[in-house]
Parts: C-alpha cells; structure tokens; sequence
C-alpha cells in the first residue's frame, strides 16, 4: 500500500468514518495513530477542519494525552511499567537493563529503528510484576534474561 | 466425546505464556489424534499458578499449573485428560483453598465460562438479574441497588443507590450510563479481569442501569492499556447485540438501550469522573468544577450515571437474588463483597473476593503466603497510587472503609500492593510526589506546582541535605494538597507521602 507524503489518505478515511460520532476527536486520534503509529503535524489542521476546532484546540488534546505521539515510533514499542507493585519487584533493575541493552531511555528510539521505550503506569499486570508490554503483547514476572530473550523473540518471530 | 479443556485467556495468564500453552495442547492432542474442545476461559485468579490448565472430568474440574509448553507431551502422558497423577496436578479446581474461601458474587463466573459466549453466560445464571429488572418500576430496581447497601467500588465509596436516585429524578429525554473503565491504580486488576473474563455482567449491569433511570444509551471509557479487554468487551456487545440483549428493544420489552466502548489514552487523570466525561466529549482531561453533579450535568450536559466496573458488574446479582441477599455479606457500613486484588512482592498474588470484613494479615499470610522474596513484609500500599502506606502494627486492620478512613488509610479499588524489607519509604514518597507532577492535570496551581516542589524537597531529603527543614516544608506543601486542590490527586497524593514519613520516619533520615 503506498502512502503519499505523511498519510494524508489514511488520515483522510479515518476523519471520514467518524467525524459524525458524539466527541469524536478521541477516537478519531486513536484511528490515525493505528493507521500510521503517530499523528503527523499535518493532520492536525484536517482534523480541526473537520470538528469544526481550532488548531490549538486539536494539538492541546494530543499532548494532553501521554498515549498519542508526535513522531514515528520504531518498528516496536516497548512499554515498561514504572508503577508502584512492579517497583515492589525490582522493575528498577529491568528498566535499567532495558535502557542499557537498548541504548536509549524513555521516550527514545534506536538508531536502527526498531525499537521505542515508553513508560506505563501500570498495566493491570500487578499480580505478575514487573510487567512489560510490546506492540499490545503482555509479559510478566519479566527477569533482564527474559528480557533479552522477549527482544530476540520479537526481532525474528519464530 | 472430546475432553474439554481450558486455558486462560486473561492477560495475566497470557503474560506468563498461556498462549504458548494452549497452541502446544491442540498440537499434542492433534499428533496423537485425541480429539479435545479447547475453550479459553478468564482467569480463576490464582496468579502464581498460571498459567493454569483445567480439564473437565466427571467428578469436576482439575486444575494443574503453572504449565509450560515443554511440560505439555508428559501432561499427556500422564493422561491428564482423564484428571491422571502429575506433579503439577492440583486436585479439584474448586477444592483450592484459596478459591473454595472466596465469597463470589460479582465474579461468579470468571474463570469458568468462556467469556464470549452468551450461550454459557446464559447457562451459568446470565441475564436473570436484567429478566427480573423488566418486570420492575425504574424506581423499584434503584431501591434494590439501594437496599444492597452497594457502595461505588472506583474508590470514593459512595452510595451507588443515591447516585442512581438522582439522575432518575432528573427529568430529561436524554441521558447517559457511564462506566469507568480507566482502572489506573497500580494493585488493581479486578475491572480488568471481569472485563476480560466475564464481559457480558459488565453489558448486563449497564443495561439495567438505563432501565432503572431512563438512559438509552452507555459508554464504557476503557483505558488503552487494556487491549485484550477491548476485543472481548466488544465481541460481547455484539453477540448481546445480535440476541436482542443491547438495541432498540431489549428482549422485546421494547426499551432500548445502546452500548459502545470509547478509548482512553493514557491520562491517569481520566479515572476520574468529571475528567473521564471531558475525555468522552473528546476534550483534554481537566477536572470539572463540581456542582453541577455528573447526575445532574454529565456527558454532553445531560444526567449521567458514572460508575466503576465492579460497581455495575455488582448489579446482576443484586437484582437476581435480591438487594438483601447481598447486604448480608460485609460488616459495617461496607455491605456485600469485596474483588480484593493482592500485587506486588507477594508470594500467591490474585484475586479475592471476599465479603468485607476480613483482615489485611489473613489476606497477605493465609492467602497471600508472605513475600514472594521471603522476607518480612515491612508496607502495604492500599488503595491505589493515592492510598496510604501501612505497616505491619496495622495488619489486623478489617477490609472495611471506616476502619481505613480512621486510620488515614484508603481501602480504594481494594488493590494492596506488598513491599518487603528491603523498600525505602523516601524513595516511594518521592515516587508519589513525581505520579502527582506527571499526571496532573494542571487546573490548580497546588497540584501542578506543589508536586513538582515536592519532588525536590524529596531529592533534598534523600540527599540528607538539611533535612530537618525541608521535613518541615514538605508537611507543609502536603498541607496545601489536602486543603486546597480541586479533585483527590492533588488531594490525596499527601496520603502515601506522610504515612511514609509517620510510619516509617528512619527512611527519611530521622534518628530512630
Ligand atoms: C485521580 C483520580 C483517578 C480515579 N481513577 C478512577 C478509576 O480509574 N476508576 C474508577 O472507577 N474510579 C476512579 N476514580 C473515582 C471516580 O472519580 C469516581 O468516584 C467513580 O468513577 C465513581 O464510580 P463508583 O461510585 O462506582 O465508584 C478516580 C478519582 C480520582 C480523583
Ligand atoms: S488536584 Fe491536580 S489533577 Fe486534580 S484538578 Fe487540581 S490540578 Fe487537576
Ligand atoms: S504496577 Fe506494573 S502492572 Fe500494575
């Protein structure tokens, strides 16, 4: 599928499907950012266009919320937990694993693209703490060799 | 006839493997010809067995766990389909004490049917709550609710009959049913696992509310985190939908009531109510001024009922066996049960739902077993991210809301979150100050400028940098919390900060 310049089709549909719904800019950002993994710059004044909004209005919602970006994420997302019962088994330590077998820290990508590092307040995995999540994939009770084997499992599915 | 066997398909379960499990058992079965029915079942909630398989034989059925793919050919070899001898043979599911001393109500069915299939919702007592609710007034189904003693389980403990009283006697065409599915507290699971792992009670509660005040229409605001929730609530609203259980005619009473899941993204803000109404209408999530009441002005300007999952997914059975049946679980004030979530450094973490009553040492030792470390415990954190944390002299404390409220303690969602020995109360008042900061929502200046000052004076302190007056400036700070911000982040943040600081004082450099 190809995707002139930075998805204004794709952006275009999603608009066009649920611009109609009661408070649709939610699920209208959510649709984009499945389509593309992020919300590009040019769609916010579309967007606007369309709920009758300002641009302001459109780009203080996408930064109010801690889920939307505003760049490419990497191939894959990893999300790890920051929050307290994954803190209460040593997610400390995984995180400090992940950054450095990454190389990056929160909110970055690797250089080859394949991987973003995200922080989550909790997963609603807490009974199976620390807990990880990549591309919607859940793990938990997740060691730094788990760790490394997850990545690798990740890298090249069997 | 084909054995039935259940792997989870709960999260949890999945995020230790169950997945891996279930495809090696239809491969197994499949090699050696044996013809199995595999149903994905929720979680029982016993974590540290997962993922833990069942097979139904004719004295019930047997569990075993926690399995692993590798372990699955010597399962068959053992003729665990017949329930057969192996180390991971765990008897009679049911039998388990940690299951078999629960009280059930709300999660009844979890982990026993497949939560998809209306057909076994049916089978397992589904709907019967909404049959008796058709044949009531609206005011008669709210005087069940109230006559439970049901009280809103999100965390503000507020009487869930008023709150439905309310909005039925705010006479407008329109209104809204509104579930909180933003579940944001650290600790808490249980919305999670009913939504996953018995969708329909969640669909049926709602329903009902819109009889009982006149909504025809529900959404659930579902927060992102929560991807398999998602699928199997939405599978469900179609298959309720296709019955005739959702629509515009509810088993041809010919009321309707329309039901849509909506997205959160990522604001732990969003949990509550009057933020979570702003997110709906598709707006940032800033925290309303309250009067006018959700009740009264809620989503879209019109009367709108807002509660938790465990809140609505209560009302099935209340309205199937009666508002009394369920006021007899509980003590107190606190009536009915409790899905108590126990997280964290634990050694058997899940899920428990007891009648109120039963005490934070019996949860964390019978149940629980101690730390997973095998250390002393030294805190609990109950209630979430703006719950207090307690020590061990506070342990014969009952899960009841007045007892925690006289304690300065939180029962919240019911999440308890364990910390062993080896947790520095400074580091964790640090952590709750740096949540605060990060996730407010910015309407007032204490929140979003005293978290942030809070965090300092915290490095301050942990870095033994006069700390005797920056002790001082935090009780301070967290005085102006408490007293002068709009909604309980700022409000409460100063509940995990001080009872770090008063329980626990060497951590923040206090002589002993
Ligand atoms: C910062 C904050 C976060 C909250 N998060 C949640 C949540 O995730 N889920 C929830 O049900 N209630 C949450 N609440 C409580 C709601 O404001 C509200 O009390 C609840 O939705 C009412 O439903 P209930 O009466 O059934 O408990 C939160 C409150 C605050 C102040
Ligand atoms: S206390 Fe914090 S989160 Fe609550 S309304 Fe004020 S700024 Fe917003
Ligand atoms: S605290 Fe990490 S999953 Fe809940």
């Amino acid at each position: 599928m190809s995707q002139p310049d930075w998805g204004k089709s794709a952006v275009a549909a999603v608009i066009d499907s649920l611009k109609d719904e009661p408070g649709a800019l939610l699920p209208i950002l959510h649709g984009i950012q499945d389509a593309l993994g992020y919300i590009p710059s040019g769609s916010v004044p579309v967007i606007a266009e369309a709920l009758n909004l300002s641009r302001a209005e459109v780009h203080g919602v996408i930064t109010f919320y801690h889920y939307f970006r505003e760049t490419p994420p990497g191939k894959h997302t990893v999300h790890l937990c920051r929050a307290e019962s994954c803190q209460s088994m040593n997610s400390e330590a995984l995180h400090a694993h992940a950054k450095s077998k990454l190389g990056i820290d929160f909110h970055q990508t690797t250089q080859d693209g394949d991987f973003s590092l995200e922080p989550v307040y909790c997963l609603g995995l807490c009974s199976c703490s620390p807990a990880i999540a990549i591309d919607g994939e859940v793990y938990g009770r997740v060691s730094s060799e788990r760790f490394d084997e997850i990545l690798n499992e990740v890298r090249s599915p069997a | 006839m084909s054995t039935r066997i259940y792997v989870p398909c709960d999260s949890g379960a999945l995020s230790l493997g169950a997945e891996k499990v279930a495809h090696a058992i239809a491969l197994e079965a499949a090699k050696r010809g044996i013809a199995i029915d595999l149903v994905r079942n929720g979680s029982r909630g016993l974590f540290w067995l997962e993922p833990m398989v069942e097979v139904s034989t004719a004295n019930g059925r047997i569990a075993y766990g926690p399995v692993s793919p590798s372990e699955v050919a010597g399962l068959f070899n053992a003729d665990f389909l017949n329930g057969g001898k192996h180390a991971l043979n765990l008897g009679l599911t049911e039998e388990i004490p940690y299951l078999k001393n629960q009280e059930r109500l709300t999660n009844a069915r979890v982990g026993i049917t497949d939560p998809v299939s209306l057909e076994d919702y049916i089978a397992h007592d589904g709907y019967r709550g909404l049959k008796n609710a058709l044949k009531l007034a609206p005011a008669e189904i709210v005087k069940q609710v109230t006559d439970s003693g049901l009280r809103g389980r999100g965390g503000a403990a507020f009487p869930t009959g008023i709150k439905w009283n309310t909005v039925l006697n705010t006479q407008d065409e329109q209104k809204y049913i509104v579930c909180n599915a933003d579940e944001g507290d650290s600790g808490t699971f249980s919305d999670r696992m009913i939504m996953e792992g018995d969708p329909f009670v969640l669909i049926e509660g709602m329903t009902i509310a819109g009889l009982a005040v006149g909504a025809n229409r529900g959404y659930i605001y579902l927060r992102v985190e929560y991807p398999h929730a998602y699928r199997n609530l939405n599978a469900a609203i179609a298959a309720a939908k296709q019955a005739g259980y959702l629509g515009q005619d509810i088993c041809g009473s010919g009321k309707a009531f329309e039901l849509e899941v909506r997205l959160g993204a990522g604001a732990y803000v969003c949990g509550e109510e009057t933020a979570l109404l702003e997110s709906l209408e598709g707006k940032r999530g800033l925290v309303r001024f309250k009067p006018p009441l959700p009740a009264i002005k809620g989503l879209f300007g019109k009367p709108t009922v807002i509660n938790n999952v465990i809140s609505l997914a209560s009302v099935p059975i209340i309205l199937d066996r009666g508002g009394e049946y369920y006021r007899d679980f509980g003590m107190g004030r606190s009536r009915g049960t409790l899905p108590i979530q126990l997280a964290g450094n634990i050694k058997r973490p899940g899920l428990i739902e007891k009648a109120f009553g039963v005490t934070l040492r019996e949860v964390l030792y019978d149940y629980g077993g101690g730390s997973a470390t095998g250390r002393p415990i030294r805190a609990v954190q109950v209630g979430g991210p703006l719950g207090a944390f307690m020590p061990e002299s506070q342990f014969d404390t009952p899960l009841d809301y007045e007892a925690f409220a006289a304690l300065w303690a939180v029962l919240g969602h019911g999440g308890i979150v364990v910390f062993d020995d080896s947790v520095d109360m400074a580091h964790m008042a640090r952590y709750a100050m740096e949540f605060c900061a990060e996730e407010s929502c910015g309407k007032c200046t204490p929140c979003r400028i005293g978290s942030t000052r809070g965090v300092e004076v915290m490095d301050k302190i942990i870095n033994n940098q006069e700390r005797a007056e920056n002790i001082k400036l935090l009780r301070d700070l967290s005085d102006t919390l408490l007293n002068a911000s709009l909604c309980a982040l700022g409000g409460m943040t100063p509940y995990p900060v001080l009872s770090a600081l008063n329980h626990f004082p060497g951590d923040f450099g206090a002589e002993k």
